[in-house]
Order: C-alpha cells, then sequence, then structure tokens
C-alpha cells in the first residue's frame, strides 16, 4: 500500500466515520432517553435516501402512504383513548399532527413537481416525509411498552425493523439508488483528490453535531431530553412527560438516519435494506461509548469507519469480522474501566 | 396426575404426528423441533439467567459445520462426529465466555453480536468448509442399525432429543443449582452474599446454551444432509431471541411455543399472503413484524406465561419430606471475638461514607449499630459482608482478615446477612428463596442436578431452609410467592435465609421494620435465642425499644463516624446521642 | 380549617398482592403545615408516590377541589404540586441553574416565561445556591442537595409542596437551617405535607400531624397534642422518655 492508496482509504473510512457518528449520536440519545435500542434506525436512513431518490426520479415515494396511513393510525388510536378519557381538548392536537401535517405534506408533493425543484427543496420534502415517521413509530410500537425489559424493548426494535425493511422493498423495489451530488466540485490536496460531496458530508455533519449540542446545551427542551435520560423519576417529578421525552427523540432520531441517507446517497449505492449494516456500524460506535457518552459515540464511529475502509482493502472477504471481531477487546476494556455496580432492572 | 393429563395427551399426540401427518407438516413440525431446541437454550441463558445472545445461530453452525467436514472429509461416524462437535462448541464457547461474559449490561449483546457475525463470515470463506457453497454429500443418520433417511424417522430422534432436553432443563432450574442460575437476574449481588460464584454461572448457562445449539446444528446437518453459512448468520440469531420472547423467555416450554409459533406464523403468511396481494413484494415479513409488535404489547411476558393464565390450574398442596438434618458449623465458644473492624474507612469518589470505624462482635451477644438515616451504616454493613469492600482499614473476621475477600468468600466463612432494601425473587417460592441461603452446605452440581441425581441432598436442604422458616414463624407461606408478602415479613424471610448458610455471625439490617407489635416481639425472642446458642448479632435498628430492650452493646454512628459506644443505658444518657439523633429545631 | 387544597379519601395502595397502604384518609389546606411522621417501612413514601401519580393506587385524590382520576405526574404538577423525593433525584450530571430551570418546565410549557424571576426569589430563600450555580448538581454536599431539590420544586411555583424525608442524612446544624426554612415557606402561602421520621423537629413547625404504621394512619391531631401523647413520645420521640425502655 503507497500512501496514495491509504490517503484515500482514509479519507473513505472519515467520510463512513462521519455517517455512522451520526447514527451513534441517535442511538444514544434514543437508548438514554427511552431505553430502546434502536435498530430501525438503518430504515430511516434507506428512506431517506430513497425518497429523495424517487423524487429525482419523478416518482411518488412509497413513504408518503406510509405517512398518510401512520398518522391515521396515530389519530385514531389517540382520538379513542382521549374520548375514553374525556379528554376532548387533545383532539385538536391530534387533528393537527397526525392528519392535518401529513396532508399538507401530501398536497405539497402531489402539486408541486419535486422532480423539477431545485435539490434543496427536494430534500426538504424527503425530510418532511420521513421525520415525522419517527415519533409516528414511537407511538405505535414504543409507547405502550414503555415500562418493559430493555429485552422486550430490543425484540420490538427488531419487529419494527423487520416490518419496516419489508415496506422499504415494496416502496422503493430491490434496485438500489443513487441521487445527484450536492456538488460536482474536486479539489486536489497535494497528490489527494477530494470530492465535493465528501465535504459536504464532513461539513454537514459537523453542522448538524454542533447544532444538536445547542439544542441539549441551550433549550428547555433539549435540556429536559438529557434530563430524563439522566434521571427518569427526577424529570417526571418536573412534570417532563416520558411520552413527550420519547415522541421528541425520535423525532431526532429520524432526522438525523434521513438526513444521514441523503448524505451518503450520492456516494454509494442505496438500497432497501443497506440501512441495517450502517445502522449496526452505528451502533458498535454507540456501544464503544456505553450508549451514554456523545463525544465517545463520535470517536467510536470515526474508529469503526477507518477500521472498515482499510480493511476492506487488505482482505474484503473478511471485512466485516476484522471490524466485528476488534470489537471485542474494546468492549472489554470498555467494561472493565467502567465501574458498574449492579441494580436490579 | 390430573396436572400430567395435558403433557400425556400432547405427547401421545406427538408420537402419532408423523404417520397421520403429511410430509409437509412433518417437515414444519421436524423444523420446530431443531428451533426449539437452541431456544431452550435461549430461554436458560437470557430469559431466566439475563443474559442476551444474538450468536446462537454461530453455535448451531460449529455443530452442523463439526459433523459436515469430519464425515464428508475423514468419513468418522456421525456420533464421534457429534462428540468432537460439542467438544469444539465448548472450547469456543468457553474461550467467547471468558472475553463476553465479563462485558456488563449492554455490551453483552454487542458482544454476542461480533462473534456472531465473525463466526458466520468466517463459514463462508474457509476453504476447507466450501465457502459460501457450503458442504453437501453428508451421510445419512444410522442408529442401532436403522437408516434414518427420512424426515418421518428423523422426527423422533429430534423430538427424542428436544423432551429430553427439555426434561433436563426443567430438572435443573429446579434444583440447588437451579436456584443460583434464576438469581443471576436481578440478584446477583444477594447470590454472591449467599456463597453462590455468579461468574461460573454464568459460563455455565452460557455452555449449555451453547451445547444445545450445536447438538441442533448437527441434527440440521444430518437432516439436510448439506450445510451451507446462510441459516447460521446474524438473522437466525434474532430469530431464534424472537422465538424465546415472544414464547416466554422465562419459561421451559416457552421454547416451544415461540419456536412453534414463529416457525407456523412465517409459513402461514408466505401461504396466505401472496393470495391475497399477489405475487410482487415481500409482504410476509411486514405482517410479521407487526404482529410480533402486537403480541408483545398484549403479552409483554410471552405467550406462555399468558396461555398459562388462561387456563387455571389448581396448584395441590406440595409438601416439603422430612430429610436428615444438614451438618452444622462447630459455634465459637461465648464471648470469643468474631468480627473486629479496625479504623474502617469508606469512600465513594469524594464522598467519605464511613471513617475511622472500629467495632468488635463477641459469640453470644447483641451488638447494636444505630445512628439517623444517613449516618452510614448499611455502607459499614456492606464493608464488613465483602459487598462493597472497605477503602482502606482492617476487618477480621474469625481472627482472619478479610477486608480483601469477596462476599462468597466471607459467607463461606460463617457470616450470614439480611438487607435494608429487601433482596430476594419476587416471583420464587418462600422455600426456596430460603434455600439459596444453604448454597453452599450442598456440592451437588449441574449434572446430576439435570438427570435429578441429587434429590436426596436436595431434599435435605429443602427440609433446612422448611426448617429455619418454621423457626421464624413463616411456616404457613412455604408455598407462597416470596414477592406476595408484606414487607415485614420479607424481611424475616431475609432472616430466615441467612440462618439457612449455619452463620455463627449475623448481620441483620432493619429487621423490624414494618412489623408490628406482636411480630417484632417474637422476632426479639428469636434472637435472644439464638444468642443463647452462642450466635453473634450485629443489628442496624432504628426501633429504639426494640434495640434497648435487646442490644448487650450499642454503637453510635453519625455522618460515618463512631460518635459513641457502650452499654444500651449509658448510651442513652450521652449527650451527643441526644442532640445527633433527636435532632430537633431550636 | 378552611376548604383543603387536599384531600385523600380511603386511599389503598397495593405492590402485587400485598397491601401496603390501607385506607388512608387525609387532609391539608393552603397555608397549613401537615407532617406524617412513623417508623422506616411504615408507607409514607409509598403514599408520597401514590399521591404525585407514581404509584396506581386506590380511594380518592382531590387536589385543588377536582377529583383526579387517571392521574398523571405532568397534569398534576402543571395544577401546582409537586413532590421533593427522598431520593432527591436532581440531574446530577447538570449545573445547579439548569436544575433549577427544569423545575419550571410544566410553567414554561404552558407559556409561563417568567423562570428567571422565580429563581432570583429561590436564590433569595438559598443564597448558597446562587454561588453554587454553575456548579454540577452531583457535586453538591448533602445539605446544598436537598436545598436544590427545595428550590426545584419551587421553581414550579406550587400551590402544594411534599417533602419526603427532608432531614435524611443532614447534620443536625442543616435540618435545622431546612426545618426554618420549611417554617418560612408556609408564610408564602404554600401548603406543605412533610414526611419525617425525625419527629420531634417535623411536630415544632407542623400544625396537624399523623402517624403512620404499618400502612394504616394509627394516631392523628393537632400537632402540639401529638407531641405530648405519651404513645408518640415513647416510639418516636423515644430515648430517655417515660420508660419505654425495658433491659430483659
Amino acid at each position: 500500500m503507497d500512501l496514495q492508496i491509504a490517503l484515500l482509504l482514509g479519507q473513505d473510512g472519515i467520510v463512513n466515520g462521519a455517517i455512522y457518528a451520526l447514527l451513534a449520536l441517535a442511538l444514544v440519545l434514543v437508548f438514554a432517553v427511552t431505553r430502546v435500542i434502536f435498530i430501525p434506525q438503518g430504515e430511516f436512513v434507506a428512506y431517506g435516501a430513497l425518497t429523495l431518490a424517487a423524487f429525482q426520479a419523478g416518482k411518488t415515494p412509497g413513504t408518503l402512504w406510509l405517512l398518510l396511513g401512520a398518522g391515521a393510525l396515530v389519530a385514531l388510536i389517540d382520538t379513542v383513548i382521549a374520548v375514553r378519557a374525556g379528554a376532548l381538548g387533545r383532539l385538536k392536537r391530534i387533528a393537527l399532527w397526525d392528519l392535518v401535517l401529513p396532508a399538507v405534506v401530501a398536497g405539497l408533493v402531489l402539486w408541486l413537481e419535486p422532480g423539477d425543484l431545485p435539490l434543496v427543496a427536494q430534500v426538504a420534502l424527503s425530510l418532511a416525509i420521513v421525520v415525522p415517521l419517527g415519533p409516528m413509530v414511537y407511538r405505535l410500537a414504543y409507547q405502550p411498552l414503555a415500562e418493559a425489559s430493555v429485552l422486550v424493548l430490543l425484540i420490538v426494535s427488531v419487529a419494527v425493523h423487520l416490518a419496516l425493511v419489508g415496506l422499504g422493498l415494496l416502496f422503493f423495489g430491490a434496485e438500489g439508488s443513487r441521487t445527484t451530488p450536492f456538488s460536482e466540485a474536486q479539489f486536489n490536496l497535494g497528490t489527494l483528490t477530494v470530492n465535493g460531496q465528501t465535504l459536504w458530508v464532513l461539513g454537514a455533519s459537523a453542522v448538524l453535531i454542533v447544532a444538536l449540542y445547542q439544542f441539549f446545551g441551550r433549550t428547555l427542551y433539549g435540556k429536559a431530553l438529557r434530563a430524563t435520560a439522566i434521571n427518569r423519576v427526577g424529570a417526571r417529578l418536573m412534570g417532563i412527560s416520558t411520552t413527550m421525552a420519547g415522541k421528541l427523540s425520535f423525532t431526532l432520531a429520524a432526522g438525523i438516519g434521513a438526513l444521514s441517507g441523503i448524505l451518503i446517497a450520492p456516494i454509494t449505492t442505496v438500497y432497501y435494506d443497506t440501512g441495517f449494516l450502517v445502522g449496526l456500524k452505528g451502533f458498535v460506535a454507540a456501544i464503544i461509548a456505553g450508549l451514554v457518552s456523545y463525544p465517545l459515540a463520535a470517536a467510536g464511529a470515526i474508529l469503526v469507519g477507518l477500521l472498515e475502509s482499510f480493511s476492506s482493502f487488505w482482505a474484503s472477504a473478511f471485512k466485516e469480522v476484522i471490524v466485528f471481531t476488534l470489537i471485542i477487546p474494546v468492549l472489554v476494556w470498555r467494561s472493565l474501566t467502567s465501574h458498574h455496580v449492579e441494580e436490579e432492572e | 396426575m390430573k396436572a400430567r393429563l395435558p403433557f400425556l395427551v400432547f405427547l401421545g399426540l406427538l408420537a402419532l404426528g408423523p404417520s397421520l401427518l403429511p410430509e409437509f407438516y412433518v417437515t414444519l413440525l421436524n423444523y420446530i423441533g431443531l428451533y426449539s431446541i437452541v431456544t431452550l437454550g435461549l430461554v436458560l441463558l437470557t430469559g431466566v439467567g439475563g443474559l442476551t445472545s444474538f450468536g446462537q445461530a454461530a453455535f448451531v453452525g460449529l455443530g452442523a459445520y463439526a459433523t459436515g467436514y469430519l464425515t464428508t472429509a475423514y468419513a468418522v461416524s456421525p456420533w464421534l462426529a457429534l462428540l468432537v462437535g460439542l467438544a469444539v462448541t465448548a472450547a469456543v464457547a468457553l474461550i467467547l465466555g471468558f472475553l463476553t461474559l465479563r462485558l456488563s449490561g449492554h455490551y453483552l449483546p454487542l458482544g454476542t453480536i461480533a462473534w456472531g457475525l465473525s463466526l458466520y463470515f468466517l463459514f463462508g470463506n474457509l476453504e476447507f468448509l466450501g465457502g459460501h457453497t457450503g458442504l453437501t454429500g453428508i451421510p445419512v443418520l444410522e442408529l442401532a442399525g436403522f437408516k434414518l433417511d427420512t424426515g418421518r424417522e428423523f422426527y423422533y430422534l429430534i423430538w427424542a432429543a428436544l423432551l429430553g432436553a427439555m426434561l433436563a432443563t426443567q430438572n435443573l432450574l429446579d434444583s440447588r443449582e437451579g436456584r443460583a442460575i434464576r438469581a443471576l437476574k436481578g440478584g446477583g449481588l444477594m447470590a454472591e452474599s449467599m456463597g453462590v460464584n455468579t461468574a461460573r454461572t454464568k459460563t455455565i448457562i452460557f455452555l449449555i446454551a451453547a451445547l444445545f445449539a450445536c447438538v441442533s446444528g448437527w441434527l440440521y446437518a444430518h437432516l439436510q444432509r448439506f450445510v451451507n453459512p446462510t441459516p447460521f448468520g446474524l438473522h437466525i440469531g434474532i430469530e431464534y431471541l424472537f422465538m424465546a420472547v415472544v414464547g416466554g423467555a422465562a419459561h421451559v416450554w416457552g421454547a416451544l411455543v415461540g419456536a412453534g409459533l414463529i416457525t407456523i406464523l412465517k409459513q402461514w403468511l408466505q401461504d396466505v399472503l401472496p393470495k391475497i396481494f399477489g405475487q410482487s413484494g415481500n409482504f410476509e415479513v411486514i405482517f410479521f413484524g407487526i404482529m410480533l409488535i402486537l403480541v408483545l404489547q398484549r403479552a409483554r411476558e410471552g405467550i406462555w406465561p399468558w396461555l398459562v393464565r388462561l387456563v387455571p390450574v389448581r396448584q395441590g398442596q406440595r409438601t416439603v419430606a422430612e430429610a436428615e438434618a444438614l451438618p452444622r458449623r462447630e459455634m465459637p465458644v461465648a464471648g470469643t471475638v468474631l468480627l473486629e473492624v479496625k479504623d474502617a474507612r469508606k469512600q465513594f469518589g469524594g464522598l467519605v461514607a464511613n471513617n475511622n470505624m472500629n467495632l468488635t462482635v463477641k459469640a453470644g451477644e447483641v451488638m447494636a449499630l444505630i445512628g439517623p438515616n444517613g449516618a452510614g451504616k448499611s455502607t459499614m454493613f456492606n464493608c464488613i459482608s465483602g459487598v462493597d469492600p472497605v477503602t482502606s482499614g482492617e476487618i477480621r473476621f474469625l481472627g482472619e482478615r478479610v477486608d480483601a475477600l469477596t462476599s462468597r468468600e466471607i459467607a463461606r466463612r460463617g457470616m450470614g446477612r439480611t438487607f435494608q432494601h429487601v433482596r430476594l425473587l419476587p416471583t420464587m417460592s418462600v422455600l426456596e428463596n430460603v434455600a439459596i441461603g444453604a448454597h453452599l452446605r450442598g456440592s451437588k452440581g449441574v449434572l446430576s442436578a439435570s438427570l435429578h441425581l441429587e434429590r436426596a441432598e436436595e431434599a435435605r436442604l429443602l427440609a433446612e431452609a422448611k426448617r429455619q422458616l418454621e423457626r421464624v414463624g413463616l411456616g404457613e407461606h412455604l408455598f407462597d410467592e416470596a414477592g406476595s408478602l408484606p414487607l415485614g415479613q420479607q424481611r424475616i424471610l431475609e432472616i430466615a435465609r441467612a440462618l439457612c448458610s449455619d452463620p455463627c455471625l449475623l448481620l441483620l439490617d432493619e429487621p423490624a421494620a414494618g412489623l408490628r407489635y406482636l411480630e417484632k416481639q417474637s422476632l426479639a425472642e428469636l434472637l435472644r435465642k439464638l444468642r443463647s446458642q452462642g450466635m453473634g448479632i450485629l443489628l442496624v435498628e432504628h426501633d429504639m425499644d426494640f434495640v434497648m430492650g435487646l442490644a448487650d452493646r450499642v454503637v453510635v454512628m453519625e455522618f460515618g463516624e463512631k460518635i459513641s459506644e457502650g452499654l444500651p443505658e449509658e448510651v442513652q444518657n450521652d449527650p451527643i446521642v441526644l442532640e445527633a439523633y433527636l435532632g430537633g429545631v431550636e | 380549617m378552611t376548604t383543603p387544597i387536599l384531600e385523600i379519601r380511603e386511599l389503598c395502595v397495593s405492590y402485587g398482592k400485598v397491601e401496603a397502604l390501607h385506607h388512608i384518609n387525609l387532609k391539608v389546606s393552603a397555608g397549613q403545615i401537615v407532617t406524617v411522621i412513623g417508623p422506616n417501612g411504615a408507607g409514607k413514601t409509598t403514599m408520597l408516590s401514590a399521591i404525585m401519580g407514581l404509584l396506581p393506587s386506590k380511594g380518592e385524590i382531590e387536589f385543588q377541589g377536582e377529583v383526579q382520576r387517571n392521574i398523571e405526574v405532568e397534569h398534576l404538577v402543571a395544577m401546582g404540586m409537586t413532590l421533593v423525593p427522598e431520593k432527591r433525584e436532581l440531574f446530577g450530571e447538570m449545573s445547579v441553574e439548569d436544575n433549577l430551570l427544569l423545575g419550571a418546565f410544566q410553567r414554561y410549557r404552558h407559556g409561563d416565561r417568567d423562570e428567571g424571576k422565580t429563581m432570583d426569589q429561590v436564590f433569595g430563600t438559598f443564597p448558597r445556591l446562587k454561588e453554587r450555580r454553575m456548579q454540577l448538581a452531583g457535586t453538591l454536599s448533602g445539605g446544598e442537595r436537598q436545598m436544590l431539590a427545595v428550590g426545584r420544586a419551587l421553581m414550579a411555583k406550587p400551590k402544594l409542596l411534599m417533602l419526603d424525608e427532608p432531614s435524611l442524612g443532614l447534620a443536625p446544624l442543616i435540618v435545622r437551617e431546612i426545618f426554618h426554612i420549611i417554617a418560612d415557606l408556609k408564610k408564602t402561602g404554600v401548603a406543605i405535607l412533610l414526611v419525617e421520621q425525625n419527629a420531634r423537629a417535623a411536630l415544632q413547625i407542623a400544625d396537624y400531624g399523623y402517624v403512620l404504621e404499618t400502612g394504616s394512619v394509627a394516631l392523628e391531631g393537632d400537632s402540639r397534642q401529638l407531641a405530648d401523647d405519651p404513645r408518640v413520645v415513647e416510639t418516636y420521640l423515644g430515648l430517655g422518655g417515660s420508660g419505654a425502655i425495658k433491659k430483659e
């Protein structure tokens, strides 16, 4: 291997690492707030990328129907509950978030011709379709089980993952898609050629991470999410409801996932089931961080990205073996250094 | 015998199955059997033991590939190959267990994903295992000269293996080692204090689950007569976990119900959905996912417990057989110093919880440790019993330094304790909870337990538990769920559990809290009797009436330090104590 | 007595099959300190958790003249009920100021953006918190933690403040300080339900008291009468009094 290749691999690794970092942050967030190991994260990546690709191909993405359907289902369930509890005051909000909002998005998509819109508008529409699915998935799958054990929540996650992958295949078919790059520019740094899209990924990841940091550090809702993660009982006593925190964290996770998908779609071909392995590597990074520390999760993600890109060069058949096996010593080290006093769960 | 009836009907149907059912259903039942064996291991490991594994499919692969390779490349007998496969699986499981079982909390599932994926990719990339095409031409299994070359014949072997494994697992769970396994989830700290080596217990169930998986793989290889890597991947590993959780992860029968339900559901969806939606699209996985979510939302403990609730079975009154008493430890002579704490200090980060603590307890005396809530009394208990060792200082028990020993080793030396926040297994019976206390007084292992060859010892252990329960006045509640007792009686249960270990020093953390007046009196009576038999008792208690009427000496703590010591009357009149203990606003 | 701000009738709580609280009746009026004393394990914390909606219960809970059905913690907080729990439940990895801000979460959600002013009032009551406003809550001393927990609850501008063992683990001097502050809070008109093991201190500042024993109200009455009741003296004020100590 010469320097040229090493630099190229390094660049690849860092780009992938940046995406894993974003996913890891979302996973850490969701776990800390809800104790859900969010395996379907990968599906939001695929949905984001493929929804955008559908727009660019001049098609109406199937995710739009999912949004309308899931919204209607949530509205139905919540309305029944609200009527039974005699809390009719909730109906307005239910109608707004679960019926009107999806309808507006659908109206926009069907009325505008998204294929001819500028990229920014296409991205915005894609996000408008995919992101609201996050809190809806929380409402439908997880909220009734909010107090269940981590194991049960994990199994539910796998089930949600299966359902969403199946829907992905239904909506987008088995063929993969690529989208147009955000930028066609190329830069030469010495012997290394850097693509504009690479810079886009890195830049957008950095901006997103800073934005999240600000959200958690500066806004009351961000602090409320952190508070729930730190001390659930304490947060409830402040009137921060577990359901609200859950929905908010799922919204953020869906947003991060969809955006990650949109960022990588011009670089790699995304298939309906691409999300799982991508998400799994984000998961690896998150676990390196013990599902608690955001900076460590980001560092772990870069490590996973680099490990992956270099091992794919040396022994591509064993790429996944190497990535996942080398994680074990890291895990053992983490587990030995983090003092863990057993408490009943 | 009535309770056995459904089981006998089930066995009968099972035996008749192959002669009545069409080929397709026999094949389906064969797969259900194979999956159930793996899932059964997961029930033990994940549902009962609390250790989540995504990697069981890899162990199935080890069993399948071991026999596939040995029988095709070296024409080894399949039965010998089974033994080799088991040995290889055991070795791999021990290494992986050593590496990953020490992973705490959520690291463990990821660790299992890691080696699950790695082994899967190895199967696909090793030349001698045939790469992704796999191995073909695996020979037919012969049993006593009888060739098992059709699914209908193989059926009996699979289901015999499954029923055998279920029986062994059920036997194991209903034994001394089984109680230790059941204590892993949510009671690890307590179990260690009762002398259970939880690290060893975890390794054992990991090993058993891996070996079950290996057997399933071996059967699979000879049923299919070829192997390739596909059925041993991570997604299949996840599916086994599905089966366990949906069936009822904490129940032996849950394995069968889960494997059956999921296998049939998938098959049914594959048949039905294309008829509704046409051939295009992959609807079964969508429906499968949604149905699983709905099932878990309705029955989060799984289907089996839900089924059991539907069929109200009247519990026949069980009895504990009389058995020869267990041998007892020789009690130290009254007045011997049992426990000596010298300059003990305990620090949590910057917070000093205990400082400069000195106290002794002699055989045949009750020493009371009192002080306001939060004074560090329970921390002191944890230091003495090795649950959370001292930062510095010396603790001697029976003259030997124990401050560096684990709680398990200290328990072995004759110290029994109760916990301030009751630590018992709420869904286990009172009797079994108490029998955990006698863990160190039995010695029979997992193998004899699975075969129920240890019934004589087990009877003695249970008889001892019953004796101690009767002694503390809980004889009426032997078969009640421990969690159904009022809190005060749960504390008394903990005393019985501690007594079951035949201790010479008893550490009681607020034993009278939540008791009514008469119950307190009988508890005091019991402690007096123990004292007269030479037991040393160290007591933390807030009820002053109780303490002062019982204690021989009193140590008063505040802010982690000793502020007074002496006879009850002396302490009561010590102005420092009055100030600290009574507080007051002016 | 004025109309009670909190009235609970026949409150029962069970853990599984075990009933931990039996038919509790209790009233708290505005501007009043009511204390519930009793030994460890009597069910005091259980009672507060049930009132706050953290535990399912049977019976009736009437808050501000409204019988609460489908009790939700969030709703009760928004209505002006707060609980300072025994374990404080602070957000250890967040600053003192953030902890206080979160105390005003429900108010903020309902459009009341006056939290800065309330925080100044809280800092007025607990000047020590102001000095440490940037410090992480987890690094505070025991007394400061208790102050932060109370201050955080006050940020919600409560009508009813429930305190679970505020003296727990605190030095006598600090206990004294906290109790003085609780007595002062009463003057601001907030109703206080004080659960304590430190019976003497609690009865000194309270108007009315209940004695809880093994899940039932064993005694109740005017706090001064209660403090003189021989049974209370014997069991809870204990030590050195009235022949309570019998040595065998």
